[in-house]
Order: C-alpha cells, then structure tokens, then sequence
C-alpha cells in the first residue's frame, strides 16, 4: 500500500510514539505573530525557560493590529519584538517591513514541500500550498515548538478531493474552496488532511493554491494540501537555486512527497468544476454558501478586501480588473489591504493601487486587522460586509455585524452595485 | 499538578459554538488570562442564555453538541473557561485546535454520544445539573433531581496523561 503525502511527512519527522496512535513530530518551522505568541513567551519566562530552540527554524511577524492601535497592542508588539532580538531570530518583520502572516512566510520562500509547519493561527493550513504538513495550534503546542522544536499530532487521515474540468472565466479558487466546504460542511474534515488533486489545482497558480490550502481549516481540517510540481519549483526557485543543481532536480526532489498512485484515502470526492458559478455565504457558518445569483441584490455597507484568504496580488489584480474605470457605490466603503509589503509595491508598480484608489477604496498597509474585527475595517452593530476573508462567524468584524464571503472578484461588482453582484453581469 | 474536574453544569444547546463566541477577538489584546475573565461567551447568542447570569458564574462544567470550539486557534478559549473555573467540557464532538489546547492545558474534553447528551440536557432542564468525573475510570456521573445517569468514555492515553501531568508543556519537558 502506498503514501499519502501527509503519511510520507509523518515518518518521515517522527521524533516519538509516546502512546499509539499519538506521533509527536520534528517541527521545520515554527511561525509566530504577536496576538498568540506573546502568552507563550511569558510562560517560559515565568517558567525559567526563556529558550528557543532553533533560531533559524522559528520565523516571526506583527501583522494582526499594525501600527500598534493601543497600550495593550503596542504591548503585544514589543513583547515579540524583544523576544525575537532576545534570542537573535533573523526572520523578524516588524512595521514597514511586516505583512500578513500567511502571505509574507510563503513570499520569503521559508516553506518547502516535505515541511512540518506549525503556527499559533487556523489558517497555518495555507502552507500545505507547497506540499507541507502546516496546522494551526493553539498557545501552548506553540510554546513546546518554540522551547523544543516538536509538536503532538493524531495521526490524520486524508480526503482526496479530485477538482476536475475547467474554471469558467469569472470564477476562482476562493468559488472553488466555498463550494467544497459546503459540501464537506464545517466540521466534514475533523482530524482529516484535505488534499487538493485535479487538472484544476495542476493550473491554479501558488497564490490560487493557497486561497484553496487556507479555508480547510473551515471544513475542520488540520492541513490542506497540494502535490509539490513545476509550479511549486518555479515559485520557489529564487530561495532554492543554490541548493540544487538544477530546476529539474529540485523538482525530482519534491515528487518524492507526492501522494502515491495507490495510497489510501479516508474519502475521494469528485467535483466538475466547469459550471460552477461564483459562491457566496449566507448566515454565520462557513458552509452556508450560495451561488451569487441567489445572493445578488443583498445590501451591504462594507467592502473588504485582503488577508490570510484573498490578499495576494492575483487578488488585487481580479479585483481591478473589475473596478478599472468605476467608482464604488456611495452607500458603501471600500477597504483594500495589500497583504505584504510586495505585494503593495508589486501593485503600485502595475498602477493597481491606483484603480482601487480612483474607485473610492481606503488602502491601507499590509494588516489582517479588520477580519476579526480587531482593527482597520471593524464593523458597527447590524452592518453588513462583503469580505475576501474565510469566517462569517455572527460578530466576527465587530459586534453584531454580519459577513458574506466571497471571491475578490465578486467583492468588487458588490462595491460598484452596493449590494451583492456577480461581476460577469456588470 | 492535576486539576479538579467536575461540578455544576452549563448546557449550551447548540452545535459549532465557535471560539469567537466563547471569547471574542477584541479580547485577544490582553496578554494575561485572568485579564480574560470578565467576557466568557460574551457574544453567544442563545435562547435562554445570559452571558452574565448565575447559571454560568456557578458553572464547572459545559456541556454541548456537534463541534464545539470551531474557528479561531485562540487558546484564549480554554483559559477563559479555566479562569472562570470550568476545566471540564463534555460534548458530542470538537474542533481539533480546541479538543487540543484543552488537554494541553490538562483540562477535559470529554467526548459523549449525541444519546447521551440529549439524556443530560433533558435532566438539565428539570433542574440543576451536578457531574462527577473519574477520570481513572472514565467515568461521567450526572446527579440531577429525579434519577443519576452514568456514562462511560473513551480519552486517549496521551491526552489523559496530559492531564495527570497538568499540561503539554509540563509532559514535553519531561521528555524531550
């Protein structure tokens, strides 16, 4: 019997079976931002452990709530950023040079396929992108990594999911990750790793694959993942050129990873790709998706733009080339975060900033703040917002406020209508 | 050092209570836990459920349905119930993040059959609702007015032996 590629990754950093069935893995990167790294930090300290266990091996970044809005966020920040200098962490974004955690850790070419990723954050599984093993954890599974540079995990099994077909034009991998939640439902993949096959994800982009890779935590999975290719090498290759001879080797090298032709999956779903429309969420969960022309005309009050989900520059670019020459509803704001610092300058260099900006949108510096209501883009008691981000939660942008998810694409016909549209009929 | 377990029960009658729900993200600023205190479940909108009644500042014990603690990674949410005295939630499933943080905290997510939590949520409702907890035995007892009803349940031995060590970090130390 053959290997999925989270079971070659299992054997291969097993570091102990302490009891059956419960693997406690060698971890390759630790990630740290300053909302749930800091609690950890304390503790070791408080502990008399104030050690890291591999500098190199542990990578940080503010981008939560920057510049710092308060006391207790400037507070958050600086315990990072002591800490990170403390122990001589090279890999250490601080503002001017700090994106969103998910977009910059991949940009810097610090995930390779075969890694173990572990991150005080859901959407860790982002990283499975690159054929790694990425979860997100809570504080404590964070605060081990960082002291010992292992993590404890039930072995999970996997769900293959075949995305087959051809994408129409106007629908994209965030239509495609809403509609496989629906049908996976938010608690479909629990303990499972979602693997993304199909002639679809072989000619989605990395930026495409991480859209995917991000939102398996809102079917419950532990990681997403694709299969490493030459899509993955190229992405790469800037970061990796010294290390291998040869495109061609790098690209032998990660196969090595890729799910064998006969390894075993817990469940295999077969989705046609070709006449999807694009999705959009209802009420407070996830898995309520729709496709937008049942959604079309809903009123919203918000439009945001970016994140963990949908802040990479195909994002912007979708989102322009439906906002190019238009200008957004009165009745609504616009919000667009450029989710790293490249990213914004990739945008300014295409005249992106610029569409956005000539549309009436508030483009603000690389943060994910507004996607949990905690800053830049918070949401008042029954508004409504159209966002590119993963959860729709009751309350999630602020109190009392409403989310729909959706893709960049949709969110900017939505900005120029003032109510929910599908930017093919604009 | 192990925690002690069991108590008054809190039935929260919903499946996919989320972890924003059980502490929203505005709170996540604080970087101690007792700071976290004051806004348990806060935003949980429920039939019957007040944020800030007696039923939850008596409470040690949780019980729910389908999916409890989805979202958010935020350990925040087992320090909340922890600094408020809850160190046991028994439901019919758990988010992975959360069913994790809670054991590596030693804390108890106890994992019951959907019949089974309709029995103690039916018994909850004729009156207050105590659970006992033999951790050794595995081993829930629920005392409520009329009858007692027991129940068997299965914890892996790593996650109980994180509980007799008090927590992930206490265990890891030890070890590697």
């Amino acid at each position: 019997m053959g290997k999925t590629l989270a079971e070659k990754i299992f054997d291969s950093h097993l570091r102990d079976e302490p009891f059956p069935g419960t693997k406690v893995l060698n971890i390759d990167r630790v990630l740290c931002h300053e909302i749930t790294t800091p609690v950890a930090i304390a503790d070791l300290v408080w502990r008399g452990k104030d050690r890291v266990f591999d500098p190199s091996k542990i990578k940080a970044v503010i981008d939560h709530v920057t510049p710092a809005k308060d006391s207790k966020t400037a507070t958050q920040a600086k315990m990072l950023r002591d800490w990170a200098r403390r122990h001589e962490i090279p890999d250490f974004f601080d503002v001017g040079r700090n994106g969103v955690c998910h977009a910059i850790f991949p940009e810097k070419g610090f995930i390779h396929p075969g890694h173990t990723v572990i991150m005080g954050d859901s959407h860790t599984c982002t990283h499975g992108a690159f054929g790694a093993f990425a979860a997100g954890v809570g504080t404590t599974d964070l605060e081990v990594g960082i002291l010992k540079g292992v993590c404890a995990f039930r072995e999970p099994a996997t769900i293959r999911i075949n995305l087959e077909g051809k994408l129409p034009a106007g629908v994209f991998a965030k239509d495609v990750i809403l509609y496989v939640i629906s049908r996976l439902g938010v608690n479909g993949a629990t303990d499972r790793v979602i693997e993304f096959r199909g002639v679809v994800v072989d000619q989605m982009s990395m930026e495409a694959r991480m859209t995917l890779c991000n939102m398996a935590i809102e079917a419950g999975g532990t990681s997403g993942v694709c299969m490493p290719d030459q899509v993955t090498v190229d992405y790469l290759w800037p970061f990796i050129q010294n290390d291998y001879a040869s495109k061609e080797g790098a690209l032998a090298e990660f196969s090595k990873w890729c799910s064998d032709d006969d390894a075993n999956y817990v469940e295999v779903m077969d989705i046609d790709v070709s006449s999807l429309e694009p999705q959009v969420t209802y009420g407070y969960k996830p898995d309520c998706v729709k496709p937008v022309s049942e959604m079309a005309g809903t009123p919203v009050d918000q439009i945001y733009i970016g994140t963990c989900t949908n802040g990479r520059i195909e994002d912007l670019r979708q989102a322009a080339e439906v906002l190019r020459g238009r200008q957004i509803a009165e009745t609504v704001r616009g919000i667009v975060s450029p989710a790293t610092p490249k990213i914004f300058n990739d945008a300014l260099a295409e005249g992106i900033i610029q569409v956005f900006m000539d549309a009436g949108f508030c483009v603000t510096n690389p943060t994910c703040g507004a996607c949990l209501g905690m800053s830049n883009g918070v949401l008042a008691e029954g508004e409504v917002c159209a966002s590119t981000s993963n959860r729709n939660f009751n309350g999630r942008m602020g109190k009392g406020g409403m989310v729909h998810l959706m893709s960049p694409s949709t969110a900017a016909a939505t900005a120029i209508a003032g109510v929910i549209t599908d930017a093919r009929t604009l | 050092m192990q925690k002690e377990f069991g108590g008054r029960a809190i039935v929260l009658d919903r499946s996919d209570i989320n972890t924003d729900e059980i502490i929203p993200a505005k709170y996540l600023t604080e970087v101690t836990k007792e700071a976290l205190k004051p806004y348990l479940l806060e935003d949980l909108k429920l039939e019957g459920f007040d944020p800030q009644g007696e039923t939850l500042a008596n409470a040690k014990v949780v019980i729910s349905r389908e999916n409890f603690g989805c979202g958010s990674s935020r350990e925040h949410a087992p320090w909340v119930f922890e600094v408020n005295g809850i160190h046991t939630v028994i439901a019919e499933s758990y988010a992975r993040i959360f069913r994790q943080n809670m054991f590596n905290c030693g804390m108890l997510a106890i994992e019951l059959p959907k019949a089974a939590i309709d029995a103690l949520i039916a018994q909850a409702k004729t009156g207050s609702l105590d659970i006992a907890v033999d951790l050794e035995g595995q081993k829930v007892t629920a005392q409520g007015k009329k009858e007692s009803l027991s129940y068997n349940f299965n914890i892996s031995s790593f996650d109980k032996a994180l509980v007799v060590a008090g927590g992930w970090v206490e265990f890891a130390d030890a070890r590697y």
